[in-house]
């Protein structure tokens, strides 16, 4: 039975006069609840009295270890945080530090940059989409959006060696330019990807279970998102137009066309609704990114913190000298602090970084945006039924790695 | 990104700067003009502005900036600790990043705390994200938000002892942790 003792006095939103409420853990084994994330639950018969997420099973201490690494070994660490989005980490970090460096990125590796990223996001929302619908009951999609984003991961493996774990992104560019045939594989992707949307539609939209478990549940206004500091996807499923590669853009994502997918319902519906907007806009701009590569170099001009190419290694004396340095020794970055956000597939991902000189950082931080949005959901959840928070979690779209670091 | 239109104004207006050599922006401007002790200092650097806000200021600073029209931080970006070293004084570092939703501009307020009284009121009256931001601060530095509703270990197991990302604690831990 009850035992809200230690429950602060302004989170108590509900009395209780016949004392019939009863306090469940819900998880941190639940499948539902994707990953790690352990649920105190209040009921009231079946309606949510009160939700307390209690986090940091996964906690294995990564902003720690990026001190006691160097500036490149620290991308290994961002792939396994958000590992949906891992292309997505890659850039947040290496971009942080690149601002550090005062490094100038190439054309060509912005291109692919933003191609990989726009392709890793759909991935992403493909995962959320497979299992936010089977928490919901629907089994089918789920095989349908995995075999789509195998056809991602492939492509990713191609170019970068990883299917989940890339660390394509390298401090100064890329780790090396994409494969022979390679454009002719995205385009291949391209061309196939909108039948399937069509087909997650006429799997999933139309079906009137999944509306009535999603419409009217997990209500936040625009105003209170805000608030509570929601980004991405779920803070554009209440009827904020606000997307971090327009406001504040980075690898060139202000000479692409797309458009801020936004729904002015508040609930699971809406966020569900952005998503699957929201992967036809990055299909639109990997489309963009694909007709703009122009070939070029995909390093940028630092030879004393870039790796040099293979070839050049072997047959040059003064490749082989700043080889070895970077990976004996690293390089220094100057002293300074930078805060560098971009859009990751599930909202703000910010990395904060502060340098006091030398080859390693003294801290990183990592804003994770799972992190933020999963801190709103007792909000969310006022008045919701057990059935609700399964639902309501799956339209976060969280990612337990981030949230624990 | 900072637009660099509003900022030529405040050159203008404001010629008595007490930054050597530099244009303040337009928020430590702002800021400075509400209420005059509110900036301790102000960097610009990388793109980006860094005030360092006296802590027993800090939440009429952010609540001011927040309500202010024309500045409008009404989302929380972020919130973090970082430890300068044991041998440092002031030894903690809070830093609050703060992100406007209508003009899309970005502001650091930074606060030093001493050791021995890392004490900082809470900013959750005015952002409620803060509140987890704050609890992770709290468990990974050992900075207490005064006033916090809810302020517990939130990453790691309530009985930890030590604060994991202060940098006199070692990378693996005093000794081997058990749940037993």
């Amino acid at each position: 039975m009850s035992t809200a003792a230690n429950i602060p006095p302004q989170f108590e939103i509900v009395d209780r006069p016949l004392d019939t409420q009863m306090t469940i853990s819900m998880g941190p084994q639940h499948p539902s609840t994707h990953g790690v994330l352990r649920l105190e639950l209040v009921l009231d018969g079946e309606s949510v009295v009160k939700a307390t997420p209690d986090i940091g099973y996964l906690h294995t201490g990564m902003e720690k270890l990026f001190e006691y690494r160097k500036y490149q070994q620290g991308i290994v660490i961002t792939d396994r945080m958000d590992y949906l989005n891992p292309l997505g980490n890659n850039l947040a970090y290496v971009m942080a530090v690149e601002k550090l460096l005062q490094l100038e990125i190439p054309e060509r590796a912005q291109i692919i940059r933003v191609l990989m990223c726009e392709m890793q996001r759909i991935a992403s929302h493909l995962v959320w989409l497979g299992t936010h619908a089977l928490d919901i009951g629907a089994m089918t999609v789920f095989f349908y959006a995995f075999r789509e984003r195998e056809k991602i991961l492939n492509l990713i493996e191609a170019a970068s060696g990883g299917r989940l774990t890339p660390s394509y992104f390298r401090i100064g560019g890329l780790m090396m330019d994409i494969p022979a045939g390679f454009e002719r594989r995205v385009q291949q992707f391209i061309d196939d990807f909108p039948k399937a949307v069509k087909e997650f539609h006429t799997l999933v939209s139309g079906n009137r279970i999944f509306q009535k478990r999603t419409q009217g549940v997990g209500y936040i206004s625009a105003e209170d998102a805000i608030d509570w500091g929601l980004s991405g996807p779920s803070l554009r499923g209440s009827g904020v137009a606000l997307d971090i590669r327009r406001a504040n853009p980075y690898c060139g994502y202000e000479k692409y066309d797309f458009e801020i997918p936004t729904e002015l319902d508040c609930d699971v519906w809406a966020r569900y609704m952005v998503r699957m907007r929201e992967m036809l806009e990055s299909h639109k701009i990997v489309i963009q990114a694909l007709s703009r590569l122009q070939p070029g170099p995909v390093k940028a001009d630092a030879p004393k913190i870039v790796l040099p190419d293979r070839e050049a290694m072997k047959t040059h004396m003064d490749a082989l000298i700043h080889h070895f340095l970077i990976v004996a020794e690293g390089f220094d970055v100057p002293a300074g602090e930078v805060y560098m956000p971009i859009e990751a597939s599930k909202g703000e991902l910010g990395v904060y970084v502060q340098s006091t000189g030398g080859p390693k950082p003294a801290r990183v931080h990592f804003r994770g945006p799972s992190f933020v949005n999963l801190s709103a959901l007792p909000h969310m959840s006022h008045g919701a039924m057990v059935a609700d928070i399964v639902a309501i979690i799956g339209s976060l779209d969280i990612v337990l790695g981030e949230i624990d670091r | 990104m900072e637009e660099q239109k509003p900022q030529a104004t405040i050159l203008e207006n404001q010629s008595d700067s007490n930054q050597e050599g530099k244009t303040p922006s337009l928020f430590a401007a702002a800021l400075q003009r509400e209420h005059s002790e509110w900036v301790a200092s102000e960097s610009q650097a990388f793109g980006e502005i860094t005030i360092i806000v006296p802590r027993e200021h800090i939440v009429a600073a952010c609540a001011f900036l927040k309500s202010e029209p024309g500045l409008e931080f009404n989302f929380l970006a972020d919130l973090c600790g970082f430890d300068r070293g044991p041998e440092e004084e002031p030894r903690f570092e809070v830093n609050y990043h703060l992100f406007s939703t209508t003009k899309f501009h970005r502001v650091r307020l930074k606060v030093l705390l001493n050791e021995d009284d890392a004490h900082v009121t809470t900013v959750t009256g005015i952002w409620r994200t803060a509140n987890w931001h704050e609890r992770e601060t709290y468990d990974l530095f050992g900075v207490v938000f005064d006033e916090h509703p809810d302020l517990r270990r939130i990453l790691l197991p309530d009985d930890w002892q030590g604060h994991a990302l202060r940098k006199d604690f070692p990378l693996r831990g005093y000794e081997p942790y058990s749940l037993e």
